[in-house]
């Protein structure tokens, strides 16, 4: 079996399971935030459940209308804060958390081999770690609540075995972004990713997170890269009691549905151009986009390592007039590392707004949205019509170094080149 | 749910995504016939006159890709839409629907057949679909017994209530 195979087999106390086979698994972690949230406990309640079925294992997270921008949302957050302790279940306040598929990690609710639930499209995100983890709605969250089981029907995988380097400035962003526009946005519809090989091996915790985070934007069910040293490592001291990851590796003799190949070495920042994620070319070929806004934030893109990156591009240079530069970092943590790290002063020297922990405009229902006719180069992971405000705006998706070349030039450019102008 | 259900269809594209069918800015409604109003309104500000007398919607690929939001078939629902059928679902929408009382039935080959303002009629129990304007005929894979049980107590929460009683 394959790794996926072998959690779901696991979680439903089967000794093997087949692509296509409904199995009833055992959930380890469900996850609501403050928009999936209100309708899950208003179902929760309507299923007549008191208690949920186990209050280690629900966790709470504000991050989406944070803070409140609305009476409305404010009275959401009330909902959500009084269901937390009623239940006596894990909850991030505001300014206690940050982004949820960021503080799901952080906080040591993800562990290598577990079934993760989250009432979020990229629950996928603890793929990284070796979880089976996917998004679900609000009704179903309810149902875990009260059950803590969920139906699956098994996926077929695809295997995305990555090798070669990645050239200065191109990211696992880049990589994604890429694999989408060969696969298409329905090109994993209902299956499994399994990203393998060197590059991936030798790819940061944050790196796997956005390359999982974005496998639903091709329609998979989850994405998937099994635990090694690298996950210990960002795990120990968060989770207790790491498990065996001997168990986790796919089988030598393991079923893909198929195996595709892809190749870094060569590879050029990528942009995913409106109004489709596999809308993907390089970045030489996009040619003069003027912006207006630039994004570096996001469960896709808003880690410590993102921040570095857009910072080392940015430093010394002044954001053009005429852009607005919005940073927002993914938790409290990494903002608190940003501080230390000097990068919140790079940002602000270059005329950029850093906002606290949340999405952002990413989901256009708070901070930081568009006028029509406005375009916004952004890290995150959706670049839909309507996505980040008006319909008639304009978003590109890229790398951190991308946006933040961008931000500095007013137009889409590559980081590559950036340096190289006087 | 009705097991036969008789409507004219409305036809959109592939990859209908939950951003267009519900934006974000919508998201702190918690009233359904709230959310219903700004149903798919991204691309089509007339649609939710048109759906109020009960259509069936038709959809190419990808039908309902993106966000987990369930507001986005909650919408549909509640502005008239009495089923969803498509060439595929994206997986999230494809659950959310069936537990929220939605029927949704993929059916390869049904975007060629089908035109707006066309007569559907679909039965479920038999996994049929014809279109009574031009007479083609589709039959579907069933859905399995437990998902056609959701669908038949109206949602997944009803069907939850009758288990947890027994």
């Amino acid at each position: 079996m394959n790794i996926t195979e072998k959690i779901l087999a696991k979680a439903s106390g089967k000794k093997t399971v087949h692509p296509g086979e409904i199995v009833d698994a055992n959930v380890d972690m469900v996850m609501i935030h403050d928009l999936t949230g209100p309708l899950a406990v208003e179902a929760f309640k309507k299923i007549g459940s008191q208690k949920v079925w186990n209050n280690k294992k629900v966790v709470v997270i504000l991050d989406h209308q944070v803070p409140a921008e609305s009476v409305k949302a404010a009275e959401l957050h009330k909902t959500m804060r009084q269901f937390a302790k009623d239940q006596n279940v894990t909850f991030y306040d505001v300014g206690r958390g940050g982004i949820c598929h960021q503080v799901m990690p952080e906080k040591g609710h993800v562990t290598p081999g577990n079934v993760i639930v989250g009432a979020d499209s990229h629950t996928c995100t603890y793929g990284a770690f070796g979880a089976f983890a996917t998004g679900i709605g609000s009704t179903e969250a309810a149902a875990v609540m009260a059950t803590g089981k969920i139906w699956f029907k098994v996926p077929p995988t695809i295997k995305v075995n990555v090798k070669g380097t990645f050239k200065k400035y191109v990211t696992p962003k880049d990589l994604i972004l890429n694999v989408i526009g060969n696969l298409g946005v329905d090109g994993a519809i209902y299956k499994a990713a399994e990203f393998t090989g060197p590059t991936i091996k030798k790819m940061s915790i944050a790196g796997r997170m956005t390359v999982c985070n974005m496998a639903v934007e091709m329609g998979a069910k989850n994405g998937i890269i099994a635990p090694d040293e690298t996950t210990s490592e960002f795990l120990e001291g968060r989770v207790k009691n790491l498990p065996d990851f001997e168990a986790l590796q796919s089988d030598k003799d393991a079923v893909y549905e198929r195996t595709v190949e892809f190749d870094v070495s060569k590879m050029e920042p990528q942009v995913a151009c409106p109004s489709s994620v596999d809308n993907v070319k390089p970045i030489s070929e996009v040619g003069n986009v003027h912006i207006e806004q630039a994004f570096i934030g996001s469960c896709t893109n808003g880690r410590i390592e993102d921040l570095r990156l857009a910072a080392e591009v940015i430093k010394g240079k002044r954001v053009k007039d005429g852009v607005r530069a919005l940073v927002i970092p993914a938790s409290q943590e990494v903002y608190r590392q940003a501080l230390n790290e000097g990068l919140m002063e790079i940002f602000t020297d270059a005329g950029a707004i850093v906002c606290g922990s949340a999405c952002g405009p990413c989901l256009g229902g708070h901070i930081g949205l568009l006028a029509a006719g406005e375009s916004c180069v952004s890290s995150s992971n959706r670049n839909f019509i309507g996505r980040m405000g008006s319909t008639q705006a304009n978003v590109y998706l890229a790398s951190p170094a991308t946006v933040a070349a961008s931000a500095i030039t007013g137009k889409l450019t590559d980081p590559t080149k950036l340096e190289t102008k006087p | 749910m009705n097991s036969k259900i008789k409507a004219s269809a409305i036809k959109f594209g592939n990859n209908i995504d939950t951003d267009v069918i519900l934006p974000g800015k919508y998201l702190i409604l918690v009233d359904p016939c709230e959310l219903a109003k700004h149903a798919l309104e991204s691309l089509d500000t007339e649609f939710v006159n048109k759906a109020k007398k009960g259509v069936i919607l038709v959809g190419g690929k990808n039908f309902g890709c993106g966000s987990s939001r369930e507001q986005a078939p909650l919408a549909l629902k509640y502005s008239g839409v009495k089923c969803v059928i498509a060439e595929s679902f994206a997986r999230i929408f494809f659950r959310n629907a069936i537990n929220i009382g939605l029927p949704v039935i993929e059916c390869k080959g049904i975007s060629s057949a089908v035109e707006t303002g066309d007569e559907l009629v679909v039965d479920f129990e038999a996994g049929k679909i014809e279109n009574a304007s031009n007479g083609k005929k589709f039959q579907v894979e069933k859905l399995p017994q437990f998902i056609l049980e959701i669908l038949a107590d109206g949602g997944l929460i009803e069907n939850l209530k009758g288990k947890m009683k027994k």
